[in-house]
């Protein structure tokens, strides 16, 4: 048994000004906004700037998750950023973030888990919750893709968009209701190539060919991704509600990883769970990675959809292969 | 489960998933030039065979399903197995 309960504080969310629509991508690349709807369910995204980074994002989600909290910027005593596109190689994006927060003295790190990275993020800040060693652990999804998309591939370029959001997860206490209840987090490394960027590490160190190449920018077999997102995530939520001796009907609301809308219906199919508890903003953002989950919390807390003491199941899949699923009551 | 069945279940399988007419449903029908799937259908449509007959289908064998025939040769060579 852990010695204390963890919970969502609060929440904060930001997207680039630029909205990017499917209309705006026919100018770019051989494609349509029909052909895109009915593949993904996406309609608009958000890029960054080119003097945006990673950081910016985050530090805007970030401080808006504290004016949403009772917390001072000196109670966070641990930042993680869920994140592949921080604005360096190293330092890590969460040291950047600390500075520009003015926060000292504490702990921070990057975590790399593709679009699962925030709910690693998430688990790894429950365990030190619930171990006693930290009392508010601000967490953070951020990803500027629009800056590793390939536009020479019409099957991907258009999937991708910029934001973040963020979290606090404080200790709380036994009796409050509110709290991180479960969690189960995977990977398939053997399924690695399905999804990932070839240059740029130590595998593959930039140079004049791998740019004119296109090799630092996201390769992605989607078809396979596709198949294994729905049967990973399923599997994920299906041993939360067995462990916790629930069912889908005792569920308020599902928050999926938003890459696709076929996913996510497909996904609540087969659980039997009704598409109206499931929240979708694909539509807007499109897939932002390890930024779709805390933002997507972000709106639905802010339009009074998911409230305090609602069950909610958070699951997400990516890059590595990782996926995962957290349930929490609000 | 025998040849006919097996037959009689993917018939049934491609019309629900895909909304097509079962007269539509020949063997030379190819899901995407014919059948008007997309890439993503032809995915769920194999998942849709993994449940039905409690199979696996490997990533690398999905690209062989591409007409009705295929797949229900496919489905019988596995079930046989």
């Amino acid at each position: 048994m852990p010695i204390h309960n963890a919970k969502f504080t609060s929440f904060g969310s930001y997207v680039p000004k630029k909205v990017i629509t499917n209309f705006d991508l026919e100018k770019i690349v051989d494609t349509t906004d029909e052909w895109i709807r009915a593949r993904t369910g996406m309609m608009e995204r958000h890029y960054a700037e080119p003097e945006e980074a990673a950081s910016d994002l985050a530090y805007i989600a970030a401080q808006r998750a504290l004016e949403a909290s009772p917390l001072k910027h000196r109670d966070i005593d641990m930042i993680i950023v869920g994140t592949v596109t921080g604005d360096h190689a190293f330092p890590s994006t969460a040291c950047i973030l600390q500075k520009k927060l003015g926060m000292k003295n504490i702990p921070c790190f990057d975590l790399s888990a593709g679009c699962t990275g925030f709910l690693y993020s998430v688990d790894v800040a429950k365990n030190f919750i619930e171990n006693g060693t930290k009392h508010n652990i601000l967490v953070v999804g951020v990803e500027i893709l629009s800056k590793v998309t390939n536009f020479k591939d019409r099957s991907t370029c258009v999937l991708f968009g910029d934001g973040a959001g963020a979290t606090i997860i404080s200790r709380t206490e036994r009796n409050d209701i509110s709290r991180i209840i479960d969690s189960v987090m995977y990977a398939d490394g053997s399924q690695s190539d399905l999804l990932y960027q070839p240059a740029g590490g130590s595998r593959m160190p930039a140079s004049q060919e791998t740019v004119e190449k296109n090799l630092h920018t996201i390769y992605m077999e989607g078809n396979r991704i596709f198949k294994n997102a729905i049967r990973s995530m399923y599997a994920a939520v299906d041993e939360l509600l067995r462990r916790n001796k629930l069912e889908a009907k005792d569920i308020d609301w599902i928050v999926p990883h938003q890459a696709n809308i076929r996913i996510i219906e497909s996904l609540a199919d087969k659980l039997h769970f009704p598409m109206n508890k499931v929240i979708v903003n694909i539509e807007k953002y499109a897939n932002t990675s390890s930024a779709t989950i805390p933002i997507a919390l972000d709106e639905a807390i802010r339009d009074k959809k998911i409230r305090r003491g609602d069950l909610v199941i958070l699951t997400s899949f990516g890059a590595g292969l990782t996926w995962g699923a957290i349930l929490a009551r609000f | 489960m025998d040849s006919e069945a097996i037959e009689a279940k993917v018939k049934q399988i491609i019309m629900e998933k895909l909304n097509v007419e079962e007269s539509e449903i020949v063997p030379s029908a190819n899901f995407i030039e014919d059948l008007r799937a997309d890439s993503l259908d032809t995915v769920e449509l194999v998942m849709a065979f993994e449940d039905a007959f409690q199979i696996t289908i490997p990533l690398e064998d999905q690209d062989k399903l591409q007409t009705v025939g295929q797949a229900i040769d496919y489905l019988k060579e596995k079930l046989a197995s």
